[in-house]
């Protein structure tokens, strides 16, 4: 097994003749905190959903631990380890905050239809067992006292700290977080970019997040990578990329690199 | 590039089934002659009463394919505007008129008013439900909507029933559509080229209408995007109205064409043609105007040329019973493989 | 014309335009034979002069800030304004001679009633006119009484007019327990007797008032002050006590009223079946009748001693869980083309298989195998025979001696020693015992780990699959598993009735099945009850509903949607989610943060 938790290798999506992803190679290695940005509609969203079995991807290879992705339903691929939040949270609205924790512990349950009707004490003991580790999870983000609730009825910060003790359900292996700070106001986003630091440190998972918030990904990411039109633009250590030109062609247009220079040299 | 699961198995022994059947019935019908023995004119009838039954299916498919297009829910109780024209226009004008001896002097005049008298029930029946059973629901979750539909549809069967009893009526005969017309050597049924006719026009107008007019391109903006279409200075809600108004004259006008062909009329009348229209406008591709009119002819001749055509020759007794059957199976045939219809465009495949 | 005066116009003229109605599709009329108080006041006295009232109540109440005078006026003006419309019908049957013609229930009954009996039908009708506009005011008195007032007085109106209408079910539940001198005292041929039904509403509005006023709050204190083993004994003694009162019913309720009670019990039953494929998984299903159809063709296939049963009947148990293993394969393999479908699409699709198989039911072309038409005949009654059935009746007979004392008695044997499952009665046994099997079953499945999926799946299917949910699976399940309940149903039904015709399998069911949990509560299992009570109970209930049945269901889906689209009884979410708006500032603690 290669130190790689993931490995993509030449993917391609299409949606007609668009490219939403270009040849795309991506590497991450195992334990660390990485970042994807890009300008609006490069494609990381895209790449998530191909890496999470949403789309089906038309050309190259996905592997996650060694094994290949390819093919595999949405299902499955949670079974193996990688789970994930999404950019406009999708929580399970009508059910409780404890429910949609216990609906992340979906892989690891066994208990069937016929022994839950059936009443039997393995399958009690399971409901129990999921019950309290979802209300570990409630205390682990923050949320203690609110397992009640209904998730819509959250805020949206609580919203956001739920939908990742849903996907901490799972017990992922790779947790894949799109813009976990969107629409945070400085105080939430630092406790979450604390917060994310503490889900690897403390439980092991390796992160790849989709951030637009330069604070966040330059405080927390050991790499960066950067997409524009489906391609890799350029990848490296936060402090590289800040500094690449091509980087800052692609978010503030062409000719922007040679304005910020002759601004420094104002300066 | 997805494996292959049982699902997609069933589907495709689904797939075979169905045209495994089709194939065996044409192959005892046309090679070991099982069945009646059609002649080329018989065939040529079961296609124009097929395409005339169709023009009905189309022209009320024209309403659910519209209101669909701008308000995403099946108005299920579309049947019934086409029903209450009908049996409106038939107990309060055509038979007054017969019995006062006008059908026999002014047939065309009568006619007339009896189309108006449809189309205006059809649209107020079509507006009071839009107001009250429809618009406070606007943001509801869509089964919300759906419900009431299928209550309106209870509601104004039985409204009718109640005013106009639950026995048939008979609708006067008119001369112009009594017997047969030749052409080419051929005989046709006078009312059906009347119906083919009628709705080809109609049809043509409303299409024009939708392409040409203000109204019409705010009736598409609205489909396209509503909240768009408001800061455009579109009053959306009097669009939606228009569309139920446009949508309930077909019906209306459909309602009449009916009772020339059928002659007889009660307040169940609407359902099965409902259902059918529902069925024609999602094989022409549901939202797309041409395509309600396509996939009403289609359904339309299928069901009259189906079961001669493959049940008689598997040997199938009342062969002619199971076309709802044909015309359902279309249905879900669609559903399952074509959602987009069978001339829609593929939509892109979005989840997230 | 101010803003407020054309509102009140309005307000009265729509309230005419439904007055108007209710006289011309005849319900005034079929209504009017049904008294509440006996001889003096109808169903359709209530009906037409409670428009006249509503229509005073919303006048008034559309004025926000005005003097006495100002509302009374306007109240007034709408109660009058209500029976404009019908006037002008009275005016135009004088002038058109054959209207009944074309609209057939403007019957000479009509026009009396909308006339007050009157001769002069123009007289007649102004003097409606008149009393409609005394009765807004009186609209406009009610709405002027305080809330504390107006809950109970509506709530013990609706309970005295309610066993007004019910009156001749609870002569048939108490003639055999009172002499027929009381009884002539309490009710008429139909209805209450006038000092009865007042001395009923004072009666109620008392305890209502009461109960309002402090009698709740009391009774849950006590309650909430019960040891934990007070409680545990309290829970069993109800429970004992529900259980008796479920046993004795049927010969409490006599035969008419028990055959209501297994109606209601068929469609609790499928009711719970469609529950899990809508309420909880969200799949909506408009072709349960299948489910139910084959449930009950199966068992007529398999015991029927006419040609199309086998050479050896088989027992109605054994043909039982064959019934529901055939429905709920049914319902896998229409799951399976399905599956990919969402919403609407999904609801046509599965209307359209129903509608295959009700045209395919009745077709020539199956004729030979399951009757066409004609249906299959000579269906034999479940019965339990032999050892069984002595051991029961060892039981059973006692306990119906001592019971018959009070002119009550349970199940019990025949003079053959069997026990037969074939009136009303007998069969009430049969449809609670799989009511009740439903029910724990649709329990444990809604509190269990799949009916988290299923709702996982309801609420987001792709996120649910992202989750770990295998989507097909548990989708093929729901409908499986959905189907069962229908069979079961299918099967009893045609034991019950002893033969079976296509035309009980139309789309019709699988819509009422529909409303009745809709306006239940989606999701909720108590809901199925309420909700098979209210749309399959009181229509049977009341046999001049019959006609309007169906017009009375389409009102109360819409009413329903519009109004209270949780349902009369909703599911616990549903509750909680009403519940934490109201307290939502106080009741969220400060989250702890990471």
């Amino acid at each position: 097994m290669s130190d790689n938790i993931l490995e993509a290798h030449q993917v391609v999506k299409r949606f007609g003749g668009l490219l939403a992803t270009d040849h795309l190679d991506y590497e991450l290695p195992r334990g660390m905190i990485a970042s994807i940005i890009g300008p609006n509609g490069a494609g990381k969203t895209t790449f998530f959903n191909c890496l999470t079995g949403f789309y089906q991807i038309d050309e190259g290879t996905l592997d996650f631990n060694g094994s290949s992705l390819i093919g595999l339903e949405s299902y499955e691929i949670t079974q193996l380890g990688i789970s994930r939040t999404f950019q406009n949270i999708r929580l399970f609205n009508n059910m409780t905050v404890l429910e949609n924790i216990m609906v992340g512990q979906e892989p690891h349950l066994k208990s069937s239809w016929i022994g839950a009707l059936l009443g039997l004490p393995s399958v009690r003991r399971e409901e129990e067992a999921t019950e309290a580790r979802a209300r570990e999870l409630l205390d682990f983000v923050g949320l203690r006292g609110l397992g009640d609730q209904l998730a819509k009825n959250l805020p949206y910060g609580d919203q956001r700290r739920l939908e990742i003790a849903r996907a901490l359900g799972a017990k992922p292996k790779l947790l894949l977080l799109d813009e976990p700070t969107a629409g945070m106001n400085p105080r939430e986003t630092a406790q979450t970019t604390t917060f994310i630091k503490r889900l690897r440190d403390e439980l092991g998972i390796t992160i790849l997040m989709i951030e637009h918030d330069m604070k966040v990904v330059m405080g927390i990411s050991e790499k960066v990578t950067v997409l524009d039109y489906g391609r890799k633009i350029a990848e490296g250590l936060p402090q590289e990329i800040q500094s690449n030109p091509v980087v800052i062609e692609a978010y503030l247009g062409k000719g922007a690199t040679a304005a910020l220079m002759a601004q420094e040299k104002q300066a | 590039m997805r494996r292959f699961n049982y699902i997609d198995l069933v589907l495709w022994l689904f797939r075979i089934g169905i045209i495994g059947v089709v194939l065996w019935g044409m192959t005892g019908k046309f090679i070991l002659g099982i069945g009646n023995d059609y002649t080329i004119s018989d065939w040529l009838d079961f296609f124009v009463s097929g395409l005339s039954q169709g023009s009905l299916y189309a022209l009320i498919a024209l309403g659910y394919t519209m209101v669909y297009g701008v308000l995403f829910m099946i108005n299920f109780a579309h049947g019934e505007f086409f029903m209450a024209g009908a049996m409106t226009s038939t107990v309060l004008v055509a038979l007054p008129l017969e019995n006062a001896g006008y059908v026999e002097r002014f047939p065309w005049l009568s006619l007339l008013a009896i189309f108006l008298s449809a189309v205006l029930t059809s649209v107020l029946v079509a507006v009071l439900t839009e107001r009250i059973a429809y618009r406070p629901l606007r943001n509801a979750p869509r089964l919300v909507p759906l419900i009431t539909a299928i209550g309106a549809s209870f509601f104004w069967q039985y409204y009718f029933r109640g005013l106009f009893g639950s026995s048939l009526l008979p609708f006067p005969e008119f001369p112009m559509f009594d017997g047969k017309i030749a052409f080419w050597g051929l005989d046709f049924q006078k009312a059906d080229i009347a119906v083919i006719l009628t709705s080809l026009v109609v049809m043509f107008g409303l299409q024009q209408f939708v392409q040409r007019t203000k109204t019409g391109r705010a009736i598409r903006a609205v489909a396209e995007n509503k909240d768009a279409a408001t800061l455009m200075g579109i009053d959306v809600n009097r669009t939606i109205t228009i569309t139920f108004i446009v949508g309930a004259s077909m019906a209306g006008v459909a309602g009449v064409l009916y009772s020339i062909v059928f002659r007889q009329l009660n307040f169940v009348m609407g359902f099965i043609p409902g259902i059918k229209a529902f069925t024609a406008a999602v094989l022409g591709g549901i939202g797309s105007i041409p395509g309600a009119a396509l996939g009403g002819l289609f359904l339309g001749i299928i069901e009259a040329i189906g079961p001669p055509l493959f049940l008689e020759g598997l040997g199938v007794a009342g062969s002619h019973q199971l076309k709802d059957v044909i015309a359902f199976t279309m249905l879900v045939l669609v559903l399952i493989f074509r959602p987009q219809g069978i001339i829609g465009e593929r939509l892109a495949e979005k989840k997230a | 014309m101010n803003e407020e005066l054309r509102g009140t116009i309005k307000t009265g003229l729509i309230a005419g335009v439904v007055t108007l109605s209710l006289g011309m599709i005849g319900i005034l009329v079929a209504f009017n034979k049904r008294f509440i108080v006996t001889d003096a006041v109808t169903l359709a006295d209530l009906l037409l002069f409670g428009m006249a009232v509503i229509a005073g109540y919303l006048g008034a109440s559309s004025l926000k800030e005005h003097s006495m005078g100002r509302r009374l006026l306007h109240g007034g003006l709408a109660g009058m304004l209500a029976a404009v419309p019908t006037f002008l019908l009275i005016l135009l049957t004088l002038v058109w001679e054959g209207i009944r013609d074309s609209f057939i229930n403007v019957e000479p009954a009509l026009v009396s009633l909308l006339t007050l009996d009157n001769e002069n039908v123009v007289v007649g009708g102004i003097l409606l006119i008149v009393v409609f506009g005394v009765l807004g005011l009186v609209g406009v008195g009610y709405a002027q009484l305080p809330v504390r007032f107006r809950r109970p007085i509506s709530m013990s109106l609706a309970w005295t007019i309610g066993s007004g209408v019910m009156s001749d079910i609870l002569i048939g539940i108490l003639r055999p327990r009172m002499s027929n001198d009381t009884l002539r005292s309490l009710f008429g041929s139909t209805g209450l007797q006038p000092v009865p039904f007042v001395v009923l509403f004072v009666l109620l509005t008392a305890v209502f008032f009461w109960w309002q006023q402090g009698g709740q709050t009391r009774y849950q204190t006590l309650r909430q002050n019960f040891t934990p083993r007070q409680q545990k004994s309290s829970r069993r003694v109800s429970i004992s006590l529900l259980v008796i009162f479920l046993l004795i019913l049927p010969s409490l309720l006599g035969v008419y009223l028990s055959e209501i009670f297994n109606e209601i019990g068929r469609f609790v039953l499928m009711g719970l079946g469609l529950n899990i494929a809508i309420g909880l998984a969200g799949l909506l299903d408009l072709g349960y009748v299948t489910n139910f159809a084959v449930g009950a063709y199966i068992m007529a296939l398999l015991t029927s001693s006419s040609q199309f049963g086998p050479e050896n009947p088989w027992s109605f148990w054994l043909a039982v869980p064959i019934c529901v293993v055939a429905a709920m394969f049914t319902g896998f393999i229409l799951a399976l083309p399905v599956l990919k479908m969402r919403g609407d699409y999904l609801a046509i699709a599965t209307l359209g298989f129903g509608e295959i198989i009700r045209v395919l039911a009745r077709s020539d072309a199956l004729k030979p195998v399951i009757g066409g038409a004609q249906g299959i005949l000579q269906i034999p009654a479940a019965q339990i025979g032999g050892f069984m059935a002595q051991v029961m009746g060892y039981i059973l007979n006692p306990i119906n001696n001592l019971l018959s004392r009070f002119e009550l008695g349970i199940l019990a044997t025949n003079s053959n020693g069997d026990i037969v499952f074939g009136n009303p009665p007998q069969l009430y046994y049969l449809f609670i015992l799989a009511s009740l099997l439903m029910l724990f079953i649709s329990r444990r499945l809604n509190n269990s780990r799949t009916g988290r999926r299923w709702m996982a799946i309801r609420e987001d299917e792709d996120v649910a699959a992202a989750m770990g949910i295998n989507t097909t699976n548990a989708k093929v399940l729901a409908f499986t598993l959905s189907a069962a309940s229908g069979g079961l149903a299918g099967a009893i039904f045609a034991a019950k009735l002893g033969s079976i015709f296509p035309s009980s399998f139309e789309l019709l069911i699988s819509i009422n099945v529909l409303a009745l949990i809709i306006v239940g509560g989606l999701g909720s299992i108590p809901g199925v009850i309420v909700g098979a009570f209210a749309l399959v109970g009181i229509p049977q209930l009341l046999s001049e509903f019959a006609e309007f049945r169906l017009l009375l269901y389409g009102i109360a889906l819409i009413g329903m949607m519009l109004v209270r689209p949780e349902g009369l009884w909703p599911s616990e979410v549903h509750r909680r989610e009403i519940h934490s708006h109201g307290e939502d500032e106080t009741a969220v603690p400060v989250s702890v943060k990471p």
